[in-house]
């Protein structure tokens, strides 16, 4: 019987992926998961959300933010990658706070007709330590940059990777991932040292 | 309510038509500490009543099943999902099932069955 041979649990590992509204954070982890792109929903009351004040609006006020989920299963090593979108604002940082805890790493989406809705994404990420990488989601409408003018408008460091991508594509956005995960060994001490 | 006829709000604009907290009974805390990637898996045990979230919920979770996962299907905020999870967990007709979170970005071997994963994805 299935149920009753208990598998080794498979190893999970998270990686996320950020951005501001409409940036295709929904359309990237679509791209690649193996699941149907599932969303769901955070609630967030006017106290989490801190600097939303509604004036005039006495009633505690009860929002929800999307949540984005895929997952990549890679059998043959008994990993399962979790993917988990969701808008970079600073009013959804108490989200981020246990999305980010235990994350390998992150994904910043870039949209470079709006450049700074990245800008609170990439402070985070940059204040709790966590490595990322930007990934210029090419809009088909976009002027193109270079991945130099992108780093200057978002004043990256050099040792933060560009890469461009379309979410739409899946083979383009396993780059993005694969980009990450070079991203990380690159950083990471060798065996041998 | 005062709308006029060009202000019906149809489906999904009406907003969920039971209110999140309602499915809950009000609770905001769940009573078993569960993050979005724990996984739960249904026992063969069956609580005597339980509400249609309760049971979609088990339904999903024959094979262990992350938290995210069960609150996307259930189409609930994470944290009522989390909450619906505890109860099933506390009437024993869930039980939490072990899960290896691997964190640490430092570590190479991880790192390249990922990349490796990946070139073959």
């Amino acid at each position: 019987m299935a149920y009753s041979e208990p598998e080794p649990p498979p190893t999970q590992v998270k990686i996320l992926i950020a951005g501001g509204f409409g940036v295709g954070k929904t359309t990237f982890v679509g791209a690649v998961s193996e699941i149907e792109p599932l969303s769901t929903e955070e609630l967030i009351t006017e106290a989490s959300a801190g600097i939303d004040h509604l004036g005039g609006v006495e009633e505690k006020a009860t929002t929800t933010v999307a949540l984005d989920f895929g997952r990549i299963t890679i059998e043959q090593h008994g990993i399962v990658l979790y993917l988990f979108g969701t808008p970079g604002q600073r009013r959804f940082w108490f989200l981020w706070n246990e999305l980010s805890a235990g994350a390998l790493g992150a994904i910043v989406l870039a949209d470079t007709r709006r450049l700074e809705d990245c800008f609170e994404a990439v402070d985070f990420f940059e204040s709790r330590g966590t490595r990322f990488l930007v990934a210029v989601n090419e809009f088909d409408d976009a002027f193109r940059y270079v991945p130099d003018e992108v780093r200057g408008a978002l004043g990256l460091g050099p040792q933060v990777p560009i890469v461009l991508c379309d979410a739409r594509d899946r083979s383009s956005a396993i780059s993005a991932l694969k980009a990450l995960i070079l991203h990380l060994l690159a950083a990471a001490p060798s065996a041998s040292a | 309510m005062t709308a006029g006829d060009d202000d019906f709000w149809l489906d999904e604009d009406a907003g969920p038509l039971i209110r999140p907290y309602t499915v809950t009974a009000g609770r905001t805390r769940p009573t078993v500490d569960l993050d979005l990637l724990s996984l739960v898996v249904a026992t063969d045990r069956l609580p005597p009543a339980m509400d249609p979230e309760h049971a979609k919920a088990l339904a999903l979770c024959r094979a262990p099943t992350s938290v995210a996962e069960v609150a996307a299907h259930l189409r609930l905020p994470v944290m009522v999902t989390k909450i619906v999870l505890s109860d099933l967990v506390d009437r024993r007709a869930m039980t939490t099932h072990a899960a290896h979170s691997a964190t640490d970005p430092t570590d190479r071997a991880l790192l390249e069955k990922l990349l490796d994963g990946l070139q073959r994805a």
